[in-house]
């Protein structure tokens, strides 16, 4: 949220360009505090994004369960021990050619899959539900305090609640959609959160029953500093309210719509939390996302973690395509100040 | 002590795209060296620290005789109420007896097991909770584990060859000193069977001619869930080894025979067979709520294991529920087998006060200290020669009659096996649940041998 009134606050092009010019005539003292100022944030970003983000990269490449050592040491040559692992050794590209074969990991294209639904259900159904939100409690409608503060209360709800909410929901004989719709006899119940061909798209009813108030929050802050005089400039010549939002409000909108963009795309990517309590942290079958992989490979007694790296380095990859979009457009259009 | 759940929560709260890969990351680098101390020192808690001054006296002490003295710090995973108290109980007697001052550190469980090759590696506690089987066998090879073959020694006449198998790692060393375990068995409310007159089943022939009487009587034969993943694999180990005994079993676990062999599908054939009286939607069920359909009689029997059924059944209830043990299907085997998964304590390597702590092992191996720990549990039985403990309800009598009776006893399917093999057969199993047909099965099969061999390699 905070980001989206800075984005809102950093228009006047007139401040940038004055900021600019006095970077020349900083004193000794200003250059030190300067320095010390971006250094420090720019070794914590050093140390705990970048140097794990590369340690990632490097274990992808082994083979270890985390016990003891890695050695440099190819694992065909290394040997092994009837029943237990191999200790850490190097296994060249043969963890990324295991992740991709679809017999030896069968949820990892799942898993791409379900990351794509996800995002295109957020995009198409989440988000414009939260506008449709926005816009609603922004017409000063009465109540709309008491409107927005339940439409955002799941946004603010703790995990392990929302899990207990669901599971109360869709229970299959006890839960309240089946008892409500009397589908609940062992003959002829839905199993919501079970069926693998069911499960995603409640799981997903979740997630926007979630995501629809954080976008709704975001852009009510954005409509609440559209000048009103553009409404009413429009109102004058003639506009409905379905055209002075469509061609007046929402171009103004477009930092806004930007950064909802860009968290809708962060949010489906790093989609986790929902299917993690659903499973209570056991694999479920229908709920495969790239996080969850990850997880299950590394969290645990035994852990594959040269594995669970590959499908972490794969995760940022994907990742780093949107951000990089992202990126580009703001440093392009802050040059064009 | 702020933060003791690690990479999971972490990455459900982080911000940016980065948290899934970071959350697992932060652990990671914190395996990897300086940070492994202090992210294992979390788990060890305050415990470790405040002990770390009276352990080097104690350990000059040395174990003779009765009382030991010193002090010693134990990390427990009996994170819920209950087991929580009979620990404390269990801890205070030792105290008692050996003169160790004992500190628990209790652990959320699976926190505890998720975090265990970290916790191991850095700065354990002295003794800690653990499972039998090849989940021992896992760390011990591994050598984070103290061998403790002297208090073995010692304890060794109170137990049967089977419980000392199940405490030995491959090495054939003692590493674990068990104190109970719990039988998994069909269970059923008597006056359901007595209002019906259904008579208990030995064979599979029997046991599906109940099931399919109990349909036509409006009841759901078997109550089942598998969304925590686990309990059908309770289904898959009981059906291998009465088709295909105990030694198929093991050797199966540990891929020594291949998971598309014919063996397997005939357990699967045979759970075919059983999938209509099965209760329906089990994928999305826990089986909390399916003990809750057998208790509320809405379900003629149920399939899981007494630390489950018998724990969850209200005080009322527990009066009116039986059991008996899972039908015969092969001849060869009859009823010889079941999955009656121990629990019990190890010694980590690089725990301090050793001499105190094999003192508390030393009397925990004991019936008298099973009996105290037994003294407020209502579904585990002690392992020790012919305990009955005073405070044993029905039921856990005829646990231990029950798993007396067996030739052999398997842990359970993610104890018996490397746990990742468990997670791929859970997702399997799952698919085979929603979808029952040969074709399932046959997919299941290649999937579960290609990868085990990865997992095994």
């Amino acid at each position: 949220m905070s980001s989206t009134s800075t984005e809102v606050r950093t228009r006047p092009a007139a401040t940038k360009r004055r900021r600019r010019r006095s970077v020349r005539r900083l004193t000794g003292r200003d250059k030190v505090v300067v320095a010390l100022l971006l250094g420090i944030p720019l070794l914590l970003d050093l140390i705990f994004v970048w140097l794990p983000a590369l340690a990632t990269v490097l274990l992808s490449f082994t083979k270890w369960t985390g016990v003891g050592g890695i050695h440099l040491k190819s694992c065909t040559t290394a040997g092994t021990l009837p029943g237990l692992p191999q200790p850490g050794c190097v296994y060249g590209v043969q963890n990324y050619s295991q992740a991709f074969n679809s017999a030896i990991t069968p949820d990892f294209w799942p898993a791409v899959r379900h990351n794509m639904l996800w995002l295109l259900v957020f995009i198409v159904i989440a988000t414009p539900l939260g506008m449709l939100f926005a816009v609603i409690l922004d017409r000063g409608i009465r109540g709309s305090r008491v409107y927005q503060s339940i439409l955002f209360l799941p946004v603010m709800l703790s995990l392990a609640l929302i899990g207990i909410i669901w599971e109360l929901i869709y229970a299959p004989n006890l839960g309240l959609i089946n008892t409500v719709i009397g589908h609940n006899k062992n003959s002829n119940l839905i199993d919501w959160l079970g069926n693998p061909r069911l499960n995603l798209w409640a799981v997903l009813a979740e997630a926007t029953w979630r995501q629809a108030g954080y976008v709704m929050v975001l852009y009510l802050a954005g409509l609440k500093a559209v000048d009103p005089a553009l409404k009413e400039a429009a109102e004058i010549d003639g506009a409905n309210s379905w055209q002075t939002f469509w061609r007046v409000v929402f171009p103004v909108l477009r930092p806004i719509n930007v950064v909802i963009l860009v968290v809708t795309v962060i949010e489906s990517l790093r989609a986790f939390d929902l299917v993690y309590i659903t499973g209570g942290g056991n694999p479920v079958k229908g709920l495969e996302l790239l996080s969850v992989l990850v997880t299950q490979n590394i969290v645990g007694e035994t852990q594959r973690i040269g594995f669970g790296s590959t499908l972490g380095v794969v995760l940022l990859v994907i990742s780093l395509v949107p951000i990089s979009i992202f990126l580009y457009q703001v440093f392009r259009r802050e040059e064009k100040k | 002590m702020a933060d003791i759940a690690p990479a999971p929560t972490e990455g459900t709260e982080g911000t940016g795209v980065r948290s899934g890969v970071l959350g697992a990351l932060s652990r990671r680098s914190m395996l990897m060296g300086i940070g492994g101390a202090t992210a294992a020192a979390t788990l060890a808690a305050c415990s470790s620290d405040k002990k770390s001054g009276t352990s080097s006296s104690a350990s000059g002490s040395g174990s003779s005789g009765g009382a030991v003295g010193g002090s010693i710090s134990f990390g427990s995973n009996y994170s819920d109420a209950a087991p929580k108290g009979a620990f404390k109980a269990l801890t205070d007697q030792a105290t008692a007896k050996t003169g160790v001052k004992v500190s628990i550190n209790t652990v959320d469980h699976n926190t505890f097991q998720n975090n265990i090759s970290a916790y191991l590696q850095g700065t354990p506690n002295d003794l800690a909770t653990w499972f039998a089987g090849y989940r021992l066998q896992f760390f011990a090879a591994q050598g984070l584990l103290e061998p403790i073959d002297d208090v073995w020694e010692k304890i060794g006449p109170n137990f049967s060859d089977a419980v000392k198998n199940l405490s030995k790692g491959v090495d054939g060393h003692y590493y674990l000193v068990p104190i109970y375990n719990y039988p998994w068995v069909v269970f059923y409310n008597k006056s359901v069977f007595a209002s019906k007159g259904y008579k208990v089943p030995t064979t599979w022939d029997e046991f599906t001619a109940l099931a399919k009487q109990m349909q036509s009587d409006g009841l759901v034969p078997l109550a089942f869930a598998e969304k925590d993943g686990w309990p059908a694999l309770g289904t898959f180990d009981i059906l291998n080894l009465r088709i295909n005994g105990f030694d198929y079993h093991t050797q199966l676990m540990q891929h020594k025979v291949p998971w598309t062999d014919k063996g397997v599908t005939a357990v699967f054939d045979h759970w075919r067979e059983l999938m209509p009286y099965l209760q329906k939607g089990a994928n999305g069920r826990i089986w909390e709520d399916a003990a809750k359909a057998l208790e509320n009689k809405q379900a003629g029997m149920m399939f899981q294991g007494s630390n489950q059924v018998a724990a969850n059944y209200t005080a009322a209830h527990l009066a009116d529920l039986d059991f008996f043990p899972y039908p015969a299907i092969n001849e060869q085997w009859g009823q010889d087998f079941m999955d009656a998964p121990a629990d019990g304590f190890m010694m980590p390597k690089k725990g301090k006060n050793k001499d105190a702590a094999k003192a508390v092992l030393e009397y925990i191996g004991t019936g008298e200290a099973e009996s105290t720990y037994l003294k407020t549990d209502q579904w585990d039985v002690g392992v020790a020669n012919g305990l009955i403990a005073p405070s044993y309800n029905a039921i856990q009598k005829k646990s231990v009659a029950a798993i007396g009776a067996c030739k052999n006893v398997s842990q359970f399917m993610d104890r018996d096996s490397v746990p990742d093999m468990a997670t791929a057969m859970i997702k399997l199993i799952q698919g085979f649940i929603d979808n029952p047909s040969t074709g399932t099965v046959s997919s299941l099969q290649s999937s579960a041998e290609s990868q085990a061999k990865t997992i095994f390699s």
